[in-house]
């Protein structure tokens, strides 16, 4: 579960400070399918960021299962990370010259999971994922986008997180294929019951989600259930 | 993360970029290889200096003209420039010194020598025929001279056997053959067997001549320019210098033995300067190479800063999904030192091919320690721990937005 209670973040370059988040509050429960939506420069990456444990707010607290994130050091927050969330990004973010696998089996490795445990876990995901068995040994620059995402989401999966996060998960794809990697997190929020973030400026993305949070400078502007959430059929 | 996945990790960094990754090594190969090869030829010249100094005979104590080194100063007159010792001297010392075994004056010089055609230019020693004990010197062909030749000042001569092969066929006996020196025609009447070492002053390429003919016909004075004594055992060569001393201080009317018209030096004290000097010498090389090394290094440095700063954004992804400061760090550093490890290993091998080429060409016999080869891959391994740690810390403190934002 997921807690924001007044989250303020402010960044400071030179005698500049930009207000990216101006107090915003929240709860998400377990196996939600929520859309962070907004225009760009509204402050969803800034906000995912501090949700996905990669940053701690200038004010404010956020809970994670029950524990105050914001005041962790680096270490633990990378606990944190590697422990219970999984990300997508926007631009795909492989180890351009390592297998599909071993980009899969990666957070595994900092998990300290036991070597002959991984190659396991990390099948299920690329299958959860639905990527074709025969690309699963390819170099990733060998794949294409879609297909690349795919092994983004296999390796999100691949440490059970409670939490998936994803910042812009479509925008580097054609509708057809960003329509595909949006009905993975469908099934894989029904299915499964993972919790998923989604990140995007797109209401026709956000519309994917059960839930859509509206923000713009910083601030929620609405929080309110998507009445007409769109299915794949494909 | 397992050892395993760290020298997975990492092989799989450096062999990204297998050219750069070459090219960095290359400085540590040569570091390392010069730093071997240097410290084998500075060992091979200590050794051969000591050999062809113990081979110039046992219990020698040498009484040079000149004044010794005094206290305070490291001015000293030149050995062969004073004129002090004189045959007076010589025999004063035969019939004083009761612990010396043998006793034998030696006057050199450097004279150009023709024979048959050919000539070469070599050092010529003119003594009494004691010497071949002292020094122990033994004859191949032929006989060395006797004192009634040196007497009779007969123009006679007994050749090493790089001379011989200089002047003459190469392992002949030349017994019977002339040689002239300064315009004088000198029978050869023993060739001496080799005594190994190579170079200008090889106990090899020498002439050995009566001292009155030398003194008489290429020199042109009395004096003799060195007396050579052989203690009867190694424990009397103390007792030598002591009698040898006393008598030349009384023979010269010398009551401060500080102001002593010559000075005396037996075997150790030459190993002991002489390895002084090569000593020096090495540390000389090894600092030259170890310079190297440094620049080696830097270089190591140089390119782990161009690889994190081009590894941002994997780094960055790397601790999105819960890499920690430490596993960044070790990754990085362990990349650095696998650098500096299997260059120093080729530096190892290619310093060991260098010294042994060197052997080759037969200068000298370079010897490789088997501590200076653990010593450059302490080394090795050290540089990839010093010169990696400054990127692996940058790497490891990258903060993962910044570095996933980084295009
Ligand atoms: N590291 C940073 N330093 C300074 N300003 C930043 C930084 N990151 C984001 N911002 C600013 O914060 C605001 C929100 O950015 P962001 O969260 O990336 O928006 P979005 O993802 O909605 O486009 C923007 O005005 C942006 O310029
Ligand atoms: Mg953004």
């Amino acid at each position: 579960m997921i807690e924001c209670r007044n989250i303020k973040k402010s960044y400071i370059n030179g005698d500049v400070e930009t207000k990216a988040l101006k107090g915003v509050s929240f709860t998400i429960n377990d196996g939600e399918f929520v859309a962070i939506m907004g225009h760009s420069g509204s402050g969803k990456s800034t906000l995912m960021h501090i949700l996905g444990a990669l940053d701690t707010p200038t004010g404010g607290q956020y809970f994670l299962d029950g524990q105050d994130v914001s005041k962790l050091t680096d270490d633990q927050l990378a606990d944190i990370r590697g422990g219970k969330i999984g990300f997508v990004f926007q631009s795909f973010n492989l180890l351009p010259r390592a297998e599909v696998i071993r980009n899969v089996i990666l957070p595994l490795v900092y998990l300290h999971v036991p070597p002959e445990e991984r190659e396991k876990r990390a099948q299920e995901a690329l299958r959860s994922a639905g990527l074709e068995e025969n690309r699963w040994h390819h170099l990733s620059n060998q794949l294409s986008g879609g297909q690349i995402q795919r092994v983004a989401i296999a390796r999100a999966l691949v440490n059970n997180p409670s939490l998936i996060m994803a910042d812009e998960p479509t925008g580097n794809l054609d509708t057809q294929t960003g329509e595909i990697v949006l009905k993975t997190f469908q099934d894989l929020n029904k299915k499964h019951g993972h919790t998923i973030i989604l990140i995007t400026h797109e209401l026709d993305v956000a519309e994917h989600a059960d839930r859509i949070i509206h923000i713009k400078d910083g601030l929620i502007l609405s929080d309110e259930k998507n009445k007409n959430k769109k299915t794949v059929i494909i | 993360m397992t050892i395993n996945d760290i020298l997975k990790e990492t092989s799989s960094g450096l062999l990204s970029n297998k050219v750069r990754t070459g090219l960095t090594m290359l400085g540590i190969v040569i570091g390392i290889a010069s730093v071997i090869a240097m410290l084998a030829v500075g060992n091979g010249a200590t050794n051969s200096i000591q050999t062809r100094i113990e081979s110039i005979g046992a219990n020698l104590v040498v009484i040079s003209p000149g004044a010794p080194r005094t206290t305070g100063s490291n001015v000293r007159a030149s050995r062969g420039s004073a004129n002090t010792l004189t045959m007076a001297d010589v025999n004063a010392i035969s019939n004083g010194v009761t612990s010396a075994k043998y006793v034998a004056p030696s006057v050199s010089t450097q004279k150009q020598i023709v024979a048959a055609g050919t000539n070469t230019n070599t050092s010529i020693v003119g003594t009494t025929p004691s010497y071949v004990d002292i020094k122990n010197i033994v004859i191949d062909f032929g006989t060395f001279f006797s004192d009634e030749q040196v007497n009779q000042m007969a123009k006679v001569a007994v050749i090493g056997p790089t001379t011989r092969d200089d002047l003459f066929a190469t392992g002949t006996d030349a017994v019977g053959q002339t040689i002239r020196i300064s315009g004088n025609e000198f029978i050869v009447i023993g060739i001496t067997q080799s005594k190994g070492g190579s170079g200008p002053s090889s106990a090899d390429d020498i002439i050995y001549i009566p001292i009155t003919v030398a003194q008489q016909f290429l020199i042109g004075n009395k004096y003799v320019s060195a007396i050579n004594i052989s203690a009867q055992t190694a424990d009397l060569v103390t007792d030598v210098q002591n009698q040898a001393t006393d008598i030349l201080l009384a023979n010269h009317n010398i009551t401060d033995p500080t102001k002593a018209d010559f000075s005396t030096m037996n075997q150790s004290d030459m190993l002991a300067t002489a390895s002084s000097i090569t000593s020096t010498m090495t540390y000389l090389l090894a600092a030259i190479a170890g310079i190297s090394l440094l620049v080696g290094g830097i270089g190591i440095m140089n390119m782990m800063l161009t690889t994190v700063t081009e590894r941002t954004r994997e780094i960055g992804l790397r601790k999105a999904v819960g890499a920690k400061k430490f596993d960044i760090q070790i990754q990085f550093l362990v990349e650095s030192m696998m650098l500096t490890i299997i260059g120093g290993i080729i530096g190892i091998l290619l310093g060991i091919g260098i010294a042994w080429a060197i052997t080759l060409t037969g200068l000298l016999i370079a010897i490789i320690s088997p501590m200076s080869v653990i010593l450059s891959f302490g080394v090795s391994a050290f540089i990839g721990i010093v010169f990696g740690y400054y990127p692996a810390a940058r790497a490891s403190n990258l903060n993962p937005i910044d570095a996933l934002r980084y295009e």
